[in-house]
């Protein structure tokens, strides 16, 4: 018995052979050193420079401003917080748990930016 | 019993305890992998404890409460920096430095500026810093066990040189990871234990302020800069830029990183780290206040060092006071053991690659290096007078922090770096700092600003030393390493990414 559906035609373009991009993925422009893989290579490490430098930035005013804090006022030295000593307060209790915070910002946000940089390659 | 014989009992338990963990490890050391970065399979949670428990050295159970004891406030910049030093470490190198898949520091420089002069340079400054570290730690384990027992100085150095030689002869990084683990938490313990029972006794006391009795007038206890008179700034600067870059140098602290199994594993693993060295640098200075109030005389007669040893003893009566300080005494011990066994592995992978590897080979060649890298310190240390635990290991920091800190920063972040700039930078910053580091060895202490300049160098060898680097390395642009821009690759991309990431190193 016959089959009642028509057969199916295919459509083609003369064109289609010219028109066709040669899709590379990313991670071979990368590998080959290629103008694009350099742009993505350069991309990725500003973005963590910048976020490395960001906390080294903020470790540096907040702890490295705490000596000259002291010298330009002396007498806060002699301040009490709760009966303890404000120098004393600020590094031997004070610190590690913000030292602790920049750390735990800083490597969620390297997580992100690589995150970031691998999606770009999984959908080109 | 006394103080001395529960000491030596607790000394005898610790000593057992180190060897007997080490020999649970020993079951899984049969590879050179093994020996040199436990096969790479350490999980974030063992290998921070680990970490912290190779990096908490006597300077920081000893040493630090001493200084406080004695200057004051402004010596918490100690425990500070060693710690922010972790954070610098994180932001900067960790992720890249696991990624690079090399072991030691030489192989780093190696592969990233493709010559061998680096690596020679390298091996040498790793040496250089290890043993400098390492003979403190044998001095104040003689100091130590002195104090307790009685015996004759040198025998506390032999006895943790031995264990260390031990432990790393039949087990390698394997059998010192748990090992240093283990460690951490004992140290932890034998800190916090003590102390609970003696701030029970300081409150029923009133609570005295340990600033309020000052035994000087015009004493600065409680101020937070270091030295005297017109250099206060600038010590303290210098220790800050000594320790918070000098971390990263240290080559029992850089070796750690190669058993993460990764780079992401590696940034979790120190922030782990930096978490533990925060809980653990909460306690030694409430040793330092209590010791101000209840043991003022050990200023006197300069024995600061041994607060954390006599404190609970003088504190609580009795055998409950005896029982403490034999467990601080333990905990002594235990930070001897652990950081020599760090730096003895380092030095050992270093020596047997750079120095042995080519005749012996393999499990071999690293056990002949580590039986070197414990005998040159000891002898060292046997011999030379101490200049104080804490005083030495901030030697080191210094050191390394105008050597390794530029070469690592400039390797990772700066593509124009060249292999002429990288040595001309080591020479520039090792020499000065080293000329630093044995004049105050020798015991030459001008007056004045050289004298500040010289007792707390990094402030300026370590931006010369970062100078010189980045000056030679603009005027070769022709030795930029071929390689350069697959070695960014490799250091910088996610391990999910599937790259051709060049030749790894072995």
């Amino acid at each position: 018995m016959p089959d009642p559906s028509p057969r199916r035609v295919r459509v083609t373009s003369p064109r289609t052979g010219a028109a066709r991009v040669q899709r590379v993925p990313v991670a071979r422009e990368i590998e080959a050193q290629t103008a694009l893989g350099e742009v993505y290579m350069s991309s990725l490490l500003r973005s963590q420079l910048r976020l490395a430098l960001l906390a080294l930035a903020t470790l540096a005013v907040v702890v490295g401003g705490i000596p000259l804090l002291f010298w330009l006022a002396p007498e806060l030295s002699s301040v009490e917080v709760l009966a303890v000593p404000l120098p004393w307060l600020l590094l031997a209790f004070a610190v590690y748990p913000f030292l602790l915070a920049i750390g735990w910002l800083y490597v969620r946000a390297a997580e992100r930016n690589e995150r970031a940089f691998t999606d770009v390659l999984d959908r080109s | 019993m006394s103080t001395a014989g529960y000491s030596v009992v607790a000394v005898t338990a610790v000593v057992v305890a180190t060897l007997a963990v080490g020999a649970y490890g020993w079951r899984f050391s049969r590879t050179t992998s093994d020996f040199f970065v436990a096969s790479r399979t350490v999980r974030p949670a063992l290998n921070a404890s680990a970490i912290g428990g190779e990096y908490l050295s006597a300077a920081s159970f000893l040493g630090v409460a001493g200084l406080v004891l004695a200057f004051g406030t402004e010596m918490l910049w100690y425990p500070v920096g060693w710690t922010a030093g972790y954070l610098v470490l994180l932001v900067l190198v960790a992720a890249p430095l696991r990624r690079s898949g090399a072991y030691t520091l030489p192989d780093f420089a190696e592969s990233r500026l493709e010559s061998r002069g680096v690596r020679r340079l390298s091996a040498l400054l790793v040496v250089a810093i290890g043993w400098l570290y390492l003979m403190p730690q044998f001095q104040g384990a003689g100091i130590a066990l002195a104090a307790t027992t009685g015996t004759g100085p040198w025998l506390g150095g032999v006895l943790v040189a031995t264990v260390v030689l031990v432990n790393v002869l039949f087990g390698g990084m394997r059998s010192i990871t748990f090992v240093q683990a283990f460690q951490y938490w004992l140290k932890l313990t034998a800190l916090l234990f003590p102390l609970l029972f003696m701030v029970t006794i300081w409150l029923g006391d009133g609570g005295v302020s340990p600033a309020s009795t000052g035994t000087t007038p015009g004493d600065s206890w409680e101020s937070p800069l270091a030295g005297t008179g017109d250099h206060q700034l600038y010590t303290t600067y210098s220790i800050i830029i000594a320790t918070f870059f000098g971390t990263m140098g240290l080559p029992h602290v850089v070796v750690r990183f190669y058993t993460n199994p990764d780079g992401a594993a590696a940034r979790r693993t120190t922030l782990f780290v930096l978490a533990l060295l925060g809980l653990f640098y909460l306690l030694p200075p409430v040793y330092g206040g209590l010791g101000r109030l209840y043991a003022p005389d050990l200023i006197a007669s300069g024995n600061t060092e041994s607060v954390v040893l006599e404190l609970p003893s003088r504190m609580l009566a009795g055998t409950l006071g005896e029982l403490l300080s034999a467990l601080t005494t333990a905990g002594a011990f235990a930070a001897f053991l652990s950081t020599s066994s760090g730096l003895t592995v380092a030095v050992a992978g270093v020596i047997s690659q750079d120095g042995l590897g080519r005749r012996l080979g393999g499990v071999r060649a690293f056990q002949a290096g580590a039986v070197v890298a414990v005998l040159v310190p000891l002898g060292l240390a046997l011999l030379a007078e101490g200049v104080g635990v804490a005083r030495a290991v901030g030697l080191a920091f210094a050191f390394a922090a105008s050597t390794f800190c530029p070469l690592l920063v400039l390797g990772i972040w700066w593509r124009r770096l060249t292999d002429a700039g990288a040595i001309a930078g080591m020479l520039v910053g090792g020499g000065c700092a080293g000329a630093a580091v044995i004049a105050t060895l020798l015991g030459v202490t001008p007056t004045g600003w050289p004298g500040a300049l010289l007792a707390q160098p990094a402030a300026w060898t370590v931006p010369l030393a970062f100078l010189a680097m980045v000056g030679v390395s603009l005027t070769t642009p022709r030795r930029v390493p071929r390689h350069t821009a697959r070695t960014m690759i490799r250091l910088h991309t996610p391990e999910a990414v599937q790259l051709d990431r060049g030749v790894l190193p072995r």
